[in-house]
């Protein structure tokens, strides 16, 4: 379980340029639930979640993942609880070791790293295997540097080396964002995938209200820092992208939503 | 160039293939633009001179080189990681600190290792003589350390490196420290500058404060160069691009010198190392190659 509790975030803080990032944010995520999360700019959702990834440290409250309080541990410190896919491929995976090199480093996630040799030819079995799944024809190009492939495919390897080694939750940060839009479909549907076969706790930020509603059994919505709407089960499954739409506005106390600044996608 | 003249060059190719090595470390697989190496190699030297002329066996004298060269490399990387010098300014503040050391390690500018038992000594009892044994030799020194420096590379901690060098945000994500690999990096490149500084002095049988002098463009030159022969893209290659350029830019060097043409004196030595690095990096850089300092995820 994931709990979140009165979590505080303030950019540029004690300064005339000081913005309220998280206002007061209490989220409590159970094992094997898929979140996604909404809202417009300047919502609060990348620092949310980089707050949980260690990138962003709390002004005030508490992150707890799996009954270990990591609230002041650093990305590394809490590679072995959370893995993470990045709206940008390029940040997640690297350019200039090849693809099974890639996979190897992602398989260690957290975990010591010594000598020993990083590719076993059961390593390599095993990359191929789950490549293969992928359907995109990469298990025979396990030594092309990953430099060579396209945005897709690179973000497709890099949700494959998010779910290679074991986690407590996995953070994916609008990364079909980067995408065109039949890639983009692609690499959604392998998520819904990977967590459904593996039973993973995720929590998806996205910019997609369709998405939202498509993907996961949960959706938050959050608006200048605060949750606003919290919806699951049946009075979910109801929704539709209108109704968020409406839902969003009346959380904004009767502001006119800007469509432009929520692709409804 | 006469036979005794294209042995030299080819012996001391090899020899400053071992410190292109490490350079290739730093500034490639780090991408940590590092001129220590001048520093760490002359420390190499006069570690190994000092402690030889002291009496110690050769061996043990080289391995202390080695880990001074090492600790050198750690300074370095600390102030570029810890207190966030820039790297090349870090580089240059320790090789500057090294000139003042290495005078005190010595006691003197320079060291004469005359009549001592070295490293290669041994060399006297053989049948051959030693112009034609040390390249053999140094050959097979520079490409064992060329597979040791693969091995690592491709080796968890080595992916760890090498993803350091390209793209620190996902080494951290990977639960990779990037400050400690950096300074493991650092370590064990400037180690193998420092191990190469110890194997010239005992080949050169004398150490001098000032034979470090340059060692950072020469070793550049090794690796450009090498990279335009192999390909550069890979570790092997990478790696054995770092022995054959070191190898061809001193022939390179050596014919130059030796022309009657060009009429060029062993003094100009350091132009036309110089021009040498231009041109190479001018060459790489329109095939669209290769930059000297990567550009990307930083």
């Amino acid at each position: 379980m994931i709990s979140v509790a009165g979590a505080r975030v303030l950019f540029n803080k004690g300064t005339a340029l000081e913005t309220v990032a998280l206002q007061h944010v209490d989220l409590t995520v159970d094992s094997g639930q898929f979140i996604t999360v909404i809202g417009s700019n300047g919502a609060g959702k990348s620092t949310l979640l980089n707050a949980l990834a260690g990138e962003v440290r709390l002004d005030a409250g508490t992150i707890l993942i799996a009954d270990v309080d990591p609230t002041r541990a650093t990305p590394r410190g809490r590679a072995g609880l959370v893995a993470r896919v990045f709206q940008d491929p390029r940040v997640g995976t690297c350019e200039d070791l090849t693809i099974e090199e890639n996979l190897a480093l992602a398989a260690r996630r957290g975990r010591r790293r010594g000598l020993e040799r990083a590719l076993s030819r059961h390593a390599r079995a095993l990359f191929r295997e789950r490549l293969a799944a992928l359907g995109l024809g990469l298990d025979s190009r396990l030594h092309d540097r990953m430099g060579l492939l396209s945005g897709g495919q690179r973000q497709a390897i890099g949700l494959l080396m998010a779910t290679l080694a074991p986690m407590r939750l996995l953070l994916l940060d609008e990364h079909t964002a980067a995408l065109d839009p039949k890639t983009g479909a692609f690499v959604l549907d392998l998520t819904r995938r990977l967590v459904a076969e593996q039973k993973l706790t995720a929590i998806m930020v996205t910019h997609s209200m369709r998405d939202a509603l498509a993907c996961g059994d949960r959706t938050v919505m959050l608006d200048g820092g605060r949750v606003v709407y919290d919806v699951s089960g049946a009075a979910r499954s109801r929704l539709d992208v209108p109704d968020l739409l409406r839902l969003f506005g009346e959380a904004r106390g009767g502001q006119v939503v800007d469509e432009d600044r929520l692709l409804l996608g | 160039m006469n036979l005794f003249s294209l042995l030299g060059a080819i012996e001391v190719g090899f020899l400053f293939g071992i410190a292109a090595l490490g350079v290739y470390l730093s500034f490639r697989v780090l991408n940590f633009p590092d001129i220590t190496v001048d520093g760490s190699f002359t420390l190499g030297g006069a570690v190994a001179a000092t402690l030889i002329v002291a009496g110690v066996d050769p061996v043990t004298a080289t391995v202390a080189a080695a880990l001074a060269g090492a600790a050198a490399g750690v300074v370095t990387a600390a102030l570029a990681v810890y207190l966030r010098i820039l790297h090349l300014f870090a580089g240059i503040l320790t090789m500057i600190a090294l000139y003042s050391i290495n005078l005190r390690i010595m006691g003197a500018p320079n060291l004469s290792l005359l009549g001592r038992i070295t490293l290669f000594s041994f060399t006297d009892h053989l049948p051959w003589p030693s112009y034609q044994v040390m390249p053999v030799l140094f050959l097979i020194l520079a490409v064992l350390f060329k597979l040791l420096v693969d091995r690592l590379l491709v080796s968890n901690l080595g992916l760890a490196l090498r993803a350091t060098g390209a793209n620190p945000r996902m080494v951290a994500a990977q639960g990779g420290d990037t400050r400690y690999l950096t300074l493991f990096g650092m370590a064990v490149s400037n180690g193998l500058v420092g191990l190469a500084g110890a194997l010239w002095t005992q080949d050169q049988g004398n150490a001098d404060v000032t034979m470090g002098v340059g060692l950072v463009v020469v070793g550049l030159a090794a690796v450009i160069l090498g990279e335009g022969l192999t390909g550069g893209r890979g570790i092997a290659r990478g790696t054995l691009g770092c022995l054959l350029g070191s190898l061809v830019y001193r022939l390179v060097v050596a014919m130059a010198l030796d022309s009657d043409v060009l009429g060029l004196k062993s003094q100009d030595l350091n132009l036309v190392t110089a021009v040498l690095v231009v041109v190479a990096m001018v060459v790489a850089e329109r095939r669209g190659r290769l930059t000297l300092f990567r550009s990307g995820a930083r």
